[in-house]
């Protein structure tokens, strides 16, 4: 069994009722009891088949590029509405108030939790990576959150709403917006 | 309204696909009105919310044809988890809109078909996968997040958040629709194991199988149909920002019973309230001629996906101030009169609050879900949920006005109807 697998099945590790772990292994089967009386079928177990599903997708980030261009060149990018005197932190290029476009500006690289979770559990692709910490953050002189990872605390116990954090970047760019992250300023 | 069925939510049902299901519910529904035969009935609407769960695209049609429902009208509606609170408002605008005079509300979930954590991703691809899913995509973290900022700005207690889980699973002890059925305490969904702090797994809802059924109909039609007809008095959908980071932080949306003076330092709706919420209840409630929900309302069949979430939206319904929803659940408001949690509760029953055990112990199967409260609301105020229920007592003795609220997102889609007596 690969290492991801196994960490994959193990979500209740710390469960209190002891039980076995439930594996996604099974049998292969080639033949399968079939009654002569068909009379019998509706009352026949239902058979579960197994198989993957998976998809490559060419993404595109379309108006949103360049805030991904920015985290491989370690600066983080808001758009801001001229007219609304607005800075989305999480950037868009589009004002939803005035409908004008936005223009692309530099945000703080320092800025405030303005609130918290860490995750034990998770979706599959982030499971491998739990607990992870999850913060929206919040900047002088903008008005809205970015959402991003806090690392360098060991858990929920050594985050504060209101604590500064500062940005950081990944050396090799994944073009993901987990290429910034934060850490206690 | 004239008639409700639910196929029993359970973790999985490996023994019927998603058409069987949904026939179940529908003849459970005509079961209880034979009067009506299926050549009255002008379409349908159906709701299932995830193409990944059910890896069939066009499934819609595929339910409706299982029920023999063509070649009338039919339509798919989705919106995350409010996906069968807009099935359930669909079916009432092709009935307003003199479109039909009776129509099929069908909605489904299959969410056995994969394992827990792959459900978790499916559910957080409804999320902004350019910059909110890859972070760390996950509900649960998102509504911690979200319950962390109400804590900070209204002190809201672990324990009253555990309050509500305690409610909705005892409740569900007498509903025999239900997935989770049990007796716990506050010590007991503390302790139990941490899915994102401070959320435990009691403090969340489970993925579930299953379908439901509503059949509404034109004011006419409904009374050739049934003895207890239940009107539809107001219906209201919000909507709010997909990115919870880009909430605005303004002035709160005042209820009829509030005023500007009660949030003079509150920055609204932030990541700590639901602004759809708000705005679907007083769509409602003006429709409905209601200003003064908590006294004017009998129950409220809520969307509990999460303890907090039930917290937050005792808030938007106005059934309380904002900051207060913590409060209002210590003090007993949302219990029902009549049923032992094993604790003492100064003002039990003033406003019972998902009688059903809501999502948390009823299970989520989402396209089902928000049809599920409507026909456990419909039972209520006709008064048959001993016969539905095989017992009785989850009936409130006064049930003449119901509210049923669906939620999706971190509050993107939210739609409140107001179900009443219509006899």
């Amino acid at each position: 069994m690969s290492k991801k697998r196994a960490r994959l099945t193990k979500p209740t590790a710390q469960h209190r009722d002891p039980r076995l772990e439930e594996v996604m292994t099974g049998t292969t089967v080639f033949n399968v009891p079939f009654p002569a009386d068909l009379s019998t079928l509706k009352g026949m177990s239902p058979l579960v088949i197994r198989f993957p599903y998976s998809v490559e997708y060419l993404h595109s980030y379309g108006q949103d590029s360049p805030f991904f261009a920015g985290l491989a060149n370690r600066k983080l990018l808001g758009t801001r509405c001229g007219p609304c005197q607005y800075t989305y932190a999480t950037p868009r290029l589009h004002c939803p108030a005035c409908g004008r476009e936005t223009d692309w500006t530099e945000l703080p690289q320092e800025g405030r939790v303005h609130t918290f979770t860490t995750c034990y559990y998770g979706s599959e692709e982030f499971l491998k990576e739990t607990p992870f910490h999850l913060i929206l953050v919040e900047f002088d002189g903008v008005d809205t959150l970015l959402l991003a990872r806090l690392i360098g605390v060991a858990g929920p116990e050594e985050i504060r709403i209101e604590m500064k954090v500062k940005a950081k970047f990944r050396r090799n760019s994944q073009l993901k917006t987990t290429d910034v992250y934060f850490v206690p300023a | 309204m004239v008639s409700g069925g639910v196929s029993k939510f359970v973790k999985a049902r490996p023994d019927a696909t998603f058409q069987k299901m949904v026939k179940e519910a529908f003849d459970y529904a005509l079961g209880d009105v034979p009067r009506l035969k299926t050549d009255r009935i002008d379409g349908s609407v159906g709701s299932y919310f995830s193409d990944h769960f059910t890896r069939q695209l066009m499934a819609g049609i595929m339910a409706t044809d299982y029920l023999g429902l063509c070649p009338k009208p039919n339509k798919r509606i989705e919106g995350g988890g409010a996906t069968g609170g807009l099935c359930f408002q669909a079916a009432w605008e092709s009935v307003a809109s003199g479109r039909m005079n009776c129509c099929v509300a069908f909605g489904f979930e299959t969410m056995s078909r994969v394992q827990t954590w792959k459900g978790n991703e499916f559910i957080a691809l409804a999320s902004d996968v350019n910059f909110d899913y890859p972070v760390g995509g996950f509900y649960s973290g998102y509504y911690a997040m979200m319950v962390n900022r109400h804590i900070h700005e209204f002190g809201t207690t672990l324990e009253q958040m555990a309050m509500v889980s305690v409610k909705n699973h005892r409740n569900a002890c007498f509903n025999p629709y239900a997935q989770k059925r049990k007796r716990i305490t506050i010590r007991d969904v503390r302790n139990a194991e941490m899915v994102a702090y401070p959320l435990t797994l009691l403090d969340i809802c489970v993925m579930s199988d299953g379908a439901a059924v509503c059949i509404l109909a034109d004011e006419e039609t409904a009374f050739q149909l049934a003895d207890k007809p239940v009107r539809i008095t107001g219906v209201g959908t919000g909507t709010d920002m997909m990115r919870m980071a880009d909430r605005p932080r303004g002035k709160v949306i005042l209820a009829p019973n509030e005023k500007e003076s009660d949030y003079r330092n509150l920055t609204y709706p932030g990541v700590h309230s639901f602004r759809a919420g708000r705005s679907a209840a007083l769509q409602a409630y003006r429709m409905a001629g209601i200003r003064d929900p908590l006294r004017e309302i009998d129950f409220v069949e809520l969307h509990d996906a999460y303890t907090s979430s039930e917290i937050q939206t005792y808030e938007d319904l106005a059934l309380c101030r904002y900051g207060e929803g913590g409060r209002f659940i210590e003090e007993g408001h949302p219990f029902l009169p009549r049923i032992d949690y094993g604790m003492k509760l100064k003002k039990k029953g003033t406003i019972p609050v998902n009688p059903s055990g809501g999502l948390i112990a009823c299970g989520h199967p989402v396209g089902a879900t928000g049809l599920m409260q409507a026909v456990f609301a419909f039972w209520q105020i006709q008064g048959t949920i001993g016969r539905h229920f095989g017992s009785g007592e989850l009936q409130l003795k006064k049930a003449e006005r119901g509210l049923i609220h669906s939620h999706a997102g971190t509050g993107t889609y939210v739609t409140v109807s107001i179900l009443e007596r219509g006899w």
